[in-house]
Parts: C-alpha cells; structure tokens; sequence
C-alpha cells in the first residue's frame, strides 16, 4: 500500500499553523508595550508589581499544601486497596471519577452552602478557615489525577512482596510505606504534583468565589484592566505549564522498571 | 495552567506513554492486578492500620466531595420557607435560563464534534501517515502542554491574536482580509468555539493515540492479502473499531467545554450568557433572585456532564474489549 505523505504533512502543517499562530501573535504583542519598539516592558511591569509576587506566592503556598493534603490522603489508601482492600477498587475508581463530572463551579457552590458562617462547621468564617476550604477544593480538582498517577505508580512495583519482606524485618504499617513503597513510587508522586501544581496555580473559579487573593484572581482582574500585560502572562503561564509537564516527561525516564510478578 | 480544570484530564504518567492513556476505564486495567498472591498474614494490627490508611480518604470525600453535591441537589428541591418544591426546576424554564443552557450545549457540542474531528485527523496523520518519529514525539508532547493550557491565559493569548486589536487581526487588515468586518467575533459563538478547541484538540490527539496504536497492523496488512484498498480497510475495519472511542471521547470533550468557565469570562466578561457563568453570577449577587434556583441550575449541570460521562465510560468499556 504505498500512499503518499502529502497529506499526513498538510493535515501536521495546518495543525501547526492553528497551535503556533497564537503563541507567537500573543508574544509579539505582549513586547509591543511601547510604540514603535519591541521591549520586554510589559514583563518588568507583571514582575515588578507586588500583586504579581503576593498573588504569585498565595497560589505557591496553596498548591504546596494541596499537594501535601493530596498525598497524605491518596497515598495510603491507594496502597491499602491495591495490598488488602481490593473490594473498594471500584468506590475509589468511582470516587476519584466524580471531580470530572461534577464542574468546579458547582462544587464550591456547594462548599460555600455547607460551610458558610452560619453552618455546623463555619470554615469561611476566617481566612484560615477559607485558605482551607480552599485547598481541600483544590485537592478535590486534584484527585483524579493525583490518585491515578499514584495507583500506576504502585501498579508497577510488587507491593505484596515488599510489604511481606519489609514486615519479616519487623517493620510496621507507617514505616513499611514511608520508607519501602514511598520511595519507589517517588516518580510518579512527583508527577502527581506537577499535574496537581499546573491545575491549582492559574485556578480562578474556586478562588475567586472564596474571595481568596490568588494569582488566577490576579490575573483576571489584570485581564479586564491592563492592555499589554495579560499577553505577557499567558506567556508565563504556558512557559509554567511547559515547564511542569516537561518534568513530567523527564521523570519517566527515571520510572522504575520492575513490574509485579504476576 | 487550568482553571479549565477539566481539560487537563490526560496527562502522561511517569510511567511513559503506555499508560499515558485516558482517565476513564483504568478500572478495568488496573483490576487484573487484583487478587492477593500467596499466604498473607491477617492479624488485628495490620488490619486496623488498613481502614486508619483508607479513612482518611473516605471521610474527605464524603466532607468535600459527596455531601457538599448531595446538599445542593437538595436544596434544588427546596423553597424559600424551606419546604419541598418542584417549583425552582420548574423556573429553569424562563428565557433566561433556557437561553443560556442552549449556547453552552451548543458551544460544548461544536468545540467537542470539531475538536474530536480534527484531532482524530492530526493523530491519525502523525501516527500512520509514516511521518518522521520525530514529528509524533513533539506533536505528543506538546499536546500534554496545550490539553494543560486554558483558563485565563488561554482567553488573553486569544485575545493578543484574534481580538480586535489581535496581531493577526492586524496582520489580516494589512493584506486586506477585515476578519471583523467579515463578521467574526472574538465575543461570540464561533470565537469561543476557536478558542476552546486550543484544549480540545490536543486532548482528543492525547485520548485516541493508544487507541490508534491498537490498531494492529496485522489487520491493515490482512485486508490488503485480502485485496482491500485503503479506504475499504478503514471503512470496514479501523472506523468501526475506533468508533466506540471516538464516541466516548466526544462525550468526554463535551463535558470538558460544559464545566469550563474561566476562559468564557475572560474573554466576553457577562456579555456571552453561558450556563457557568450564569452560575457565576448566580452565586456572586443572587443575580436570579432566588437561591433554590441557582441549585437548580447547579444540578442541571450535573446532570447534563453526568450523562456525557456515563454514556464515555459506557461506550469505552466496550471499546476496550477490541484493544487488548
């Protein structure tokens, strides 16, 4: 069967064109900020102002914590149910499936509902309390990500017998997955927290209706606002986003190869 | 950079593109590792630590996750004095409200038909259009990016390009093309329709690569010893193993457009009236008057991505049967 290549390369050239024609357009525009010359103006200008690093740092700080929470919850319960509990195996599956159904908008509607300032648990009362609220809505958005990434990386190393092994030693529960199953599923944690890092930091919805100073916020409210800057910070942002997925890609290449006796 | 929040649903995985797959249907993946090999201690201790490490987890769904969506479908159901009502559905009906719900499916349902279309096309054509490896490997990654991209920046580098004062806009008046006068809009139908297949597209090439791989090409090379021609293998051989997939993933770009707000109110503000940002609004100032109804309208749209995802993991199921 021999077919030419003449329209496998158009169909590339022309999806190139569609992908490529925004990213350069907008950066071009984001260094015309001032007439007649191309500068990096509108950068300094993002960079410089003390809402882009309060914002920028708010959004850090909250997506260390999700990520934190995140694990704290994930890691155990995907170990347990691939080790001893797999009869929860489809409530898990079912559990981390429902953030992708339900859309954001409608869960932290419902948070705000359940824990405004005059419920059983009043979480927006302070802004500890929000910052919390939060997070644990991040860590919903997170979840299936978080949890199937995790859930892989377990899948490819042989939890029975490093549990059993780690337990002749004399090991107990928190120690046989802190120091035997959280090592070698490192890789795949840590893209579980670059995915959980790329989702929280330019995250507005939740943020925004939690009044909440993120930088998603932040960026919206420069959006309605600022001429040149927004393009500056789509920028920034796709070069955040590059960066986090391209660790990703790189960690696989330090996945550990061992796979479960089956 | 998601607010998107939903179209960041495929992500390569550390464990390299095998398993780079889609979210859905894992479960049918994952579950053959099942069974417990060998004796297994079961004394007390061990068994107690089992639901201390699972708790956790069931008590942060059930308090962030089931109660918080089970509350606002009640409420639907609930009026002002706080009695039971059928009245908020039912005011779902004004113009408002209908209007609304009409452009976001219909948004949703162009970006996700286009997007489905066209990436099936890029895949297809890096993949098995015999296209230098490298092509493929930067037309993968890059999708990992660009299905991550949305939200606010998206909206501004659309914004930047395709606006009224957009460098390509200008570009195109330069050489006498006036997009604007030719009656597009960035503010409207088809100008977020472009702007969201910039996540669609590369979603849907992230989505039905594996399923592209699984073609075997034992089955391309039968047809041939057979004497189909091209067109024959593909009519009667790949499009229909490929469709329960194509079918699936649609559905799952849908609800991808349906739940996505931030890019829309980035780019028209309140001027495009969409179901989310509606919802927005709703929970901002009670712009309808009558919280019940924002419940209401909340529930809609669970109902609405609920059946785009029920009928994807139906129909990816059944697909998988053929991809083994």
């Amino acid at each position: 069967m021999k077919a030419s290549r003449f329209w496998p390369w158009l169909v590339f050239a022309l999806g190139a064109l569609y992908f490529l024609a925004p990213l350069i357009a907008t950066f071009i525009f984001s260094l015309r900020m001032r007439r007649d010359t191309l500068t990096f103006d509108a950068y300094i200008s993002v960079f410089s102002d003390a809402r882009f690093q309060a914002t920028f740092g708010y959004s850090l700080m909250v997506g260390v914590f999700t990520i934190i929470l995140g694990l704290l919850i994930v890691v155990p319960a995907a170990y347990f149910v691939r080790l001893r509990l797999p009869w929860l195996r489809p409530i898990m599956d079912f559990v981390t499936l429902l953030p992708l159904i339900i859309p954001p908008i409608v869960l932290v509607f419902g948070h705000i509902r359940l824990y405004n300032s005059s419920s059983w648990l009043p979480l927006t009362n302070s802004t500890l309390g929000t910052d919390l609220l939060l997070t644990c809505g991040y860590v919903v958005l997170a979840l299936p990500y978080m949890y199937r990434a995790v859930d892989t990386g377990l899948r490819t190393i042989d939890v029975q017998t490093l549990t059993e092994a780690a337990n002749i030693l004399g090991a107990g529960p928190i120690r046989i997955m802190a120091n035997v199953i959280f090592p070698n599923i490192i890789v795949a944690v840590i893209s579980g927290a670059f995915l959980t890092f790329a989702i929280v930091i330019g995250e507005f919805t939740m943020a925004s209706l939690l009044n909440r100073p993120a930088f998603g916020v932040y960026m919206q409210n420069v959006g309605a606002n600022r001429a040149f800057e927004p393009s500056a910070l789509a920028i920034i942002s796709f070069i955040i986003t590059w960066g986090a997925m391209g660790m990703i890609q790189l960690l696989a290449r330090f996945a550990p190869k061992t796979a479960p006796r089956i | 950079m998601s607010n998107k929040q939903d179209p960041s649903l495929v992500v390569p995985t550390a464990t390299g593109p095998a398993q780079a797959g889609p979210v859905f249907g894992s479960a049918s993946g994952s579950a053959k590792a099942g069974p417990a090999r060998g004796p297994v201690r079961r004394d007390g201790g061990i068994r107690l630590a089992e639901w201390i490490g699972v708790a956790p987890f069931l008590i942060f769904a059930v308090m962030f996750l089931l109660v918080p969506t089970l509350f606002l479908i009640s409420s639907a159901f609930v009026d002002k004095a706080g009695h039971f009502t059928f009245q908020n559905l039912i005011d779902l009906g004004t113009e408002r409200v209908v209007s609304a719900f009409s452009i976001s499916i219909r948004v949703s349902a162009a970006s996700a038909l286009l997007g489905a279309a066209i990436g099936l096309a890029i895949a297809l054509a890096v993949i098995r259009g015999r296209l230098p490896s490298f092509v493929r490997d930067s037309v993968m990654t890059f999708s990992g990016v660009a299905s991550n991209f949305a939200g606010l920046p998206l909206a501004f580098a659309f914004i930047a390009t395709v606006g009224r004062l957009g460098m390509l806009t200008i570009v195109l008046k330069l050489v006498g093309i006036d997009i604007y006068k030719m009656g597009f809009n960035i503010l409207s139908f088809w100008g977020l329709t472009l702007t969201y297949l910039y996540f669609q597209i590369p979603l849907m090439v992230l989505i039905i690569a594996p399923a592209i791989d699984g073609l075997k090409k034992e089955w391309q090379e039968a047809a041939a010893t057979l004497g189909a021609s091209r067109w024959q293998f593909w009519l009667y051989v790949g499009f229909p193993v490929l469709w329960p997939n194509l079918l699936g993933t649609l559905s799952l770009l849908f609800a991808n457009a349906f739940g996505a707000i931030a890019t829309a109110y980035a780019l028209t503000g309140s001027s495009l009236n969409i179901v989310p940002i509606l919802l927005y609004a709703q929970i901002r100032g009670d712009v309808l008057q009558n919280p019940g109804l924002g419940a209401a309208l909340a529930l809609g749209m669970i109902v609405i991505t609920g059946i785009a995802n029920i009928i994807a993991i139906a129909v990816r199921t059944r697909a998988e049967r053929w991809l083994k």
